[in-house]
This record gives structure tokens, sequence and C-alpha cells, in this order.
């Protein structure tokens, strides 16, 4: 397997966002109340991913260390502008039910977190293969989420009716409660293929939700969450 | 006056920032381990959220959406200049603090920096444009919002304390049962959608 295909395997399989990384909960909660939502915040994060990693993979030599967050964040956020103004533009109708999460997309921590660890350090076009990937693997994630949630919360998939007309909607599925409950269940399967691997002997990909501790999380760099988890140790030690 | 309450009162517990519009769940799920921790984050992001509305509110009325400034067609720039704005207040409010009141620092320092990247400092920045609410109501709406967060992540540091031991199914200890917690409590949060 050549470098570009492997980068896009790993986005979609082995590190995928959502499922095994954990990361960019925020939207993964908020906006998956349908799927044709799901893919719609998926897809507009990929865009941007794809963009801001091929740039800043390209800056990589110039930005100076000392100053490539403020640097990264001005990148992403021209980009989620962009993205902004063209959704508002092309489809309204999606626009207005992502709302508020599209300029959020700034604060995502899979695309600052790729631009740390990756795009930063390696040529262009693996880069931007890897931000097909990991945009793809959270597109992916989202719309599984929200064909759940759909399916159970409103019985259609993509808006058209699959369940039965006997069949009861449980409305509280696509309300707020239901994405914690969606999204508990999933990390819960998640648990119990880590420790199905566990047993074999296999080490599974480590997640890197902040709940998890910060020792294996992308976004560490820009989170400063390691002070957190410093101090409580030394709490504990004093 | 009632307006500003109401206002308030639906950003501080009908539209709860964690629990009904999902901002900042990730210090809601990573820093809720115990009430006094949870109460020094929360703190923290009511301390600034509060400074932040009032700073982006200032930069948007005076230059941003000012119509005497490139006829205030400058708005497309707010996710760009409200992010940085937010960033370097956080450091700024970070070093005045540690220089002028260290009390106030020890109690908040460690929980400032991550700040910056919790959706919910943006996210409010970004509300109270939108809303077009003036200077003083976006100020109010920040602050309630950010009391909201202060109110949800104690009552979970609260019930984390008295479920840690509890017989958990192994799938479902860590995160799981933390996020099942956190349905629970939108459930009960909706209770309050009658207030207004």
């Amino acid at each position: 397997m050549n470098k570009c295909t492997e980068r896009i395997f790993n986005g979609l399989v082995k590190e995928n966002p959502t499922f095994v990384l954990m990361l960019g909960m925020c939207p993964t909660l908020a906006v998956t109340t349908s799927a044709i939502n799901g893919i719609g915040m998926g897809l507009s994060t990929t865009a941007v991913l794809i963009m801001s990693n091929m740039l800043i993979s390209i800056l990589r030599k110039i930005i100076p260390d000392s100053v490539r967050m403020p640097a990264f964040i001005v990148v992403v956020a021209s980009f989620v502008t962009i993205v902004d103004f063209l959704l508002e533009g092309f489809v309204p109708g999606l626009y207005d039910s992502l709302g508020l999460y599209i300029p959020l997309i700034v604060v995502n921590c899979i695309i600052l977190g790729r631009a740390e660890s990756y795009a930063s350090k390696n040529p262009v076009l693996p880069s931007v293969f890897d931000g097909i990937g990991m945009g793809l693997g959270f597109t992916v994630g989202l719309t599984c989420i929200g064909i759940v949630r759909e399916l159970i919360g409103a019985g259609q998939i993509f808006g058209k009716q699959v369940m039965p007309d006997s069949y009861e909607p449980l409305t509280i599925f696509i309300l707020a409660p239901g994405a914690f409950f969606v999204l508990a269940c999933l990390v819960a399967l998640q648990n119990k293929i880590k420790h199905h691997l566990a047993k074999k002997g296999n080490e599974a990909p480590q997640a890197a939700g902040c709940g998890e501790g910060c020792a294996s999380c992308a976004g560490r760099g820009i989170c400063g969450g390691h002070l957190v988890s410093d101090t409580k140790k030394e709490e504990e030690g004093a | 006056m009632q307006e500003l309450l109401l206002i308030a009162v639906g950003s501080a517990f009908v539209n709860n920032v964690v629990l009904s519009q999902f901002l900042g769940i990730c210090p809601f799920l990573g820093v809720s381990k115990n009430v006094k921790t949870a109460a020094g984050m929360g703190g923290a992001v009511v301390f600034v959220i509060t400074i932040a509305s009032f700073v982006t509110g200032l930069i948007y009325k005076f230059i941003l959406g000012n119509p005497n400034i490139m006829g205030g067609e400058l708005e497309y720039l707010n996710t760009i200049v409200f992010i940085l704005v937010i960033a370097a207040l956080v450091q700024f409010v970070e070093m005045f603090l540690k220089k002028s009141m260290p009390p106030l620092y020890n109690a908040l320092g460690v929980y400032l920096p991550l700040i910056t990247t919790n959706c919910a400092v943006l996210g409010v920045a970004l509300t109270n444009v939108q809303e077009g609410y003036d200077i003083l109501t976006g100020v109010v709406n920040g602050f309630a919002t950010a009391v909201g967060f202060l109110v949800s992540i104690v009552l979970m540091a609260g019930i984390r304390e008295k479920t840690e031991h509890n017989d958990v199914p192994e799938s479902f200890r860590g995160t799981p049962i933390v996020l099942v917690t956190a349905g629970l409590m939108a459930i009960a949060f909706f209770g309050f959608s009658g207030l207004i």
C-alpha cells in the first residue's frame, strides 16, 4: 500500500476520529439529529481539514515554531469562513440547521490536532490525503450516529420513512439527551472491543478523548490539559 | 430589565450550554472528577466568558459592525477576529492575574489555558452577534451562559463523587457512564423549558 492510500485507510479505520480517537465531540453530539445533517457537517469539516492541512504543510518551514498555534488558528479560521459563506449561498437549508456549529469548526480539535501532529511535519501530498482520510472518517462517524438517532427518534433514514407506521418514534433520541445516550453506548462498545483485544494480547489503539487522559491526546499541544493532570498528580503526591 | 432577566434564565437553564447546546463537552467530561476542581474550572469559565463577551461586543460594535468602517461589511471577519481575541485575552488575563491578584490566580490559574479551545467562549461571542444583542445584553447573556456551565459541571462532579465506587458494568466504566449521567441530567434540565 503506498503512502496516500495508507493515510486514507488510517483516517477511515485505524485512527477514526469519532470511533477511535474520540475527537470533536461537540459537533458529534450537536448536529447528528439526522443523517443528512451528519453528512453535511462531516463534509464541511473535511473540506476545511483538507485545505488547512495543505496550506499548513506548504507553510510548515516558514511559520516560526513559537507562533505556530496562532498561525494555524488563522489558517483554519479563514477556511471556515469560506465554507460558512459557501454553505449559506448554496445550501441554505443545511446552513440553517447546522447554524452556530459551522463557525465553531474553528475550535474542532480534529483540525488543529491534525495540523499540529501531521501537517506541520509532513510534505504536502500525504498531508492532503491525511486530511481526506480523517475527514471521511469523521463524516462516516457522524453519518452512522445520525442514522441511528434518526431511525430510533423519527423512524426515518435520510428523511425517508423506513419503519412501519405502527412504530412509535422515541423522540428523545433526536433531542439532546439522546445524543449522550447514543454516544455512551458507542464508547461502551469501543471499550468492549478494547478489552477483547487486550485479552488476546493485541495492543488496541489509544483513545484520545479528554476523559481518557492526555498522554495520547493529539490536541494536547493546544489544550494544555496536561497542566491539570500534572497538578492533580502533584496534589496526590503531596 | 425584565428582558435581561429572561435572557439570563434562558441561557443559564433552559438552553443550558452543555446539556442542550453541547458546547464545552471536553472540560465537562474531563475536569468533573471532584467538586473542587469542577468549581475551579467553572469559576474560570465564568470569568473568561464574561470578559470575552464584553471585549468581543466592543470590537463588533466599534470596528467589525461599524457602518463607518468599510460600510459595516467587515462582519465576515467575525470568526477569525473573535478566536484570536479570545486566545490573546486568555493569555493576557492569565498574566494580569499572576501579577496583580495571586490568590485568584492560584485558584483559577491552571484552568485558564484550557479555556482557549473551550468552544463555549467562541459560541457565546458568535451568538451575541447573531442575535443582535447590544453590549450590556451580550455581557449578561455571556455571564448567564457561563453560570449554566458552572452549575452543570458542579452538579456532574457531585454525582460522580457519589457514584465513583458503584458497581458499573465493565464496558460502561469511565466515560460511558458519565455520558449516561449527562443524558439523564439533560432530561432533568428539560424541566426548565416551561420557565419562559
